[in-house]
């Protein structure tokens, strides 16, 4: 469970798909079927080619670290030092996120380590989608 | 814009500089208007055209008593002073108003008479980055700065050259908040605030203000300061989340607002003798250079470190200390802009002798906008 002071998100009616995937267990992009880009974050049209001809896809879970920094103050639900990180998803699109299972340190946080999500629930509503070392046990 | 058509005629900072506790943040636009009028021979009646951010237009020309015909509150962030440059500029050439009065002013410091910080949980931002524990700017705009030192084998060293350097020009400057001498291991050594960054990497944070007043070039001739045409602007907006740049070793909003700015101007980067970049936070430069033009993608760590950027070096740049050792109120574009024209006016306080066309160039939020101004005392 997510420190429960964290931040919460308020989903849209455009972003519910979004986190009605993430309660159930599914990281949800969203795929162009007029030119195939697979995007992120949501919206009901293609960002590529404004297309409304757009579908939901349920994206592997698999990523790699981008960039991060380690904040070294506490926040409201985080404790010093924890690492905000950017992933690179599989299929393409980045995302915001933290990096679990993991010391926060820059040994240990390599860019372009191997990472697949996990989902941590934050309230009824909200479960946010973190990510992990590939291989690494809970 | 068609060059030399619009100049500055009047520019000033806020009577104080640092920290003011006996000022609201209104006040501070009207300090520095002031003074901008004053240095034009101007009052606000002579004023029909306002721009502003951070405060709405509307409460400064109440506040100023202005009656203009046009209005501007372009708010981007610490860049909207560049933009708002451009839009009076075209303003100017269009008849919309002919003097106008850009102003900025914030109470970063001591927070008397802002308005509360704070984002929509239902936004983007909300949504998908607030949730991972970013506090502010420091939190968020560097982290790009890790791949791009990946992709370019760039080290914390190559950061603290631009730190230690702007504080060599800050000792020149008697209004610059800090201005001791300081060395790449103090910079390394300080205090961590989001690792690589460590406090001496991040601006200061302090209140003040500036203005500027444009008018036609024609008209400009009978006013008392040397002029300062505008030569080129540029403009645009890629993001407001960070973690959406389309790369993170390269930003989009610098190419476009700084190749649209060089090509209007119809300069070449040898042409440029001065040169400011917004540096919130100290791999700001390195990215401005490199996408700016003046130094090929992965150079600028080099350039800086052979010295090209300090005292004696042939691309002086942030010569008033910059957001890292002058001040950083919030929305730092002013300042650029400000310290741009002293050096084209021959009296900044570390001039560089002969200067005659300088760039500042601005970033607002994280990589989210920019604008970027070329100006010249070349008379037309």
């Amino acid at each position: 469970m997510a420190d429960p002071r964290r931040p919460v998100p308020e989903p849209t009616p455009e972003t519910a798909h979004f986190w009605e995937g993430t309660r159930a267990g599914e990281l949800r992009l969203q795929r162009c079927a007029a030119c195939a880009t697979t995007y992120f974050p949501p919206r009901p049209f293609c960002p590529a080619c404004s297309s409304r001809d757009v579908e939901v896809v349920v994206a592997s879970g698999r990523a790699t670290l981008y960039s991060y920094v380690i904040h070294h103050r506490d926040a409201p639900g985080f404790t010093a030092p924890y690492a905000i990180a950017v992933v690179e998803l599989a299929e393409g699109p980045r995302m915001m996120s933290n990096i679990v299972d993991c010391p926060q340190t820059p040994e240990a946080l390599e860019l372009d380590m191997e990472l697949e999500v996990t989902f941590d629930p934050l309230t009824d509503e909200i479960t946010l989608p973190l990510f992990r070392p590939v291989g690494v046990a809970r | 814009m068609t060059p030399n058509t619009v100049a500055i005629v009047g520019a000033a900072e806020t009577t104080e500089m640092g920290r003011i506790p006996d000022a609201a943040q209104i006040q501070l636009h009207a300090d520095a208007a002031l003074n901008a009028l004053a240095d034009a021979g101007l009052t606000a009646a002579d004023i029909d055209g306002i721009a502003t951010a951070g405060e709405s237009p509307t409460n400064l020309a109440h506040y100023l008593g202005i009656v203009p015909t046009w209005v501007d509150g372009t708010a981007v962030g610490g860049c909207s002073f560049m933009l708002h440059v451009r839009h009076a500029a075209a303003a100017i050439n269009e008849g919309l108003a002919s003097t106008i009065l850009i102003t900025h002013g914030e109470s970063g410091r001591s927070r008397v008479g802002t308005g509360r910080w704070g984002m929509s949980m239902a936004s983007l931002n909300g949504q998908f980055e607030l949730p991972y524990g970013p506090m502010g700017p420091p939190t968020l705009f560097t982290i790009p700065w890790l791949r791009y030192a990946k992709t370019y084998g760039a080290t914390s060293e190559d950061l603290a050259n631009v730190a230690v350097i702007q504080r060599e020009w800050a000792g020149r400057n008697p209004r610059a908040s800090f201005r001791d001498p300081l060395t790449v291991d103090e910079v390394l050594e300080a205090r961590m605030i989001a690792w690589p960054f460590t406090k001496l990497l991040c601006c200061l944070v302090t209140d003040g203000g500036g203005a500027l007043v444009l008018t036609s070039a024609d008209r400009a001739r009978d006013f008392p300061r040397p002029l300062v045409y505008v030569l080129g602007t540029g403009e645009s907006v890629e993001t407001p989340m960070v973690s959406q740049m389309e790369d993170f070793t390269t930003s989009r909003a610098f190419r476009v607002a700084g190749s649209r700015a060089f090509a209007e101007a119809g300069i070449t980067h040898a042409d440029v003798d001065h040169v400011m970049i917004y540096d919130a936070f100290a791999h700001l430069p390195i990215f401005g250079l490199e996408d700016l033009g003046f130094v090929g993608r992965g150079e600028a760590p080099a350039f800086i470190r052979e010295r090209r950027t300090a005292i004696g070096g042939d691309l002086p740049l942030n010569t008033n200390g910059g957001g890292l050792s002058y001040m950083h109120s919030g929305m730092y574009g002013m300042y650029a802009l400000q310290e741009s024209v002293r050096q084209l006016r021959g009296t900044a306080p570390a001039q560089v002798e002969g200067a005659e066309i300088s760039v500042a160039h601005g970033v607002g939020g994280m990589f989210a906008a920019s604008g970027t101004v070329v100006l010249s005392n070349r008379a037309p």
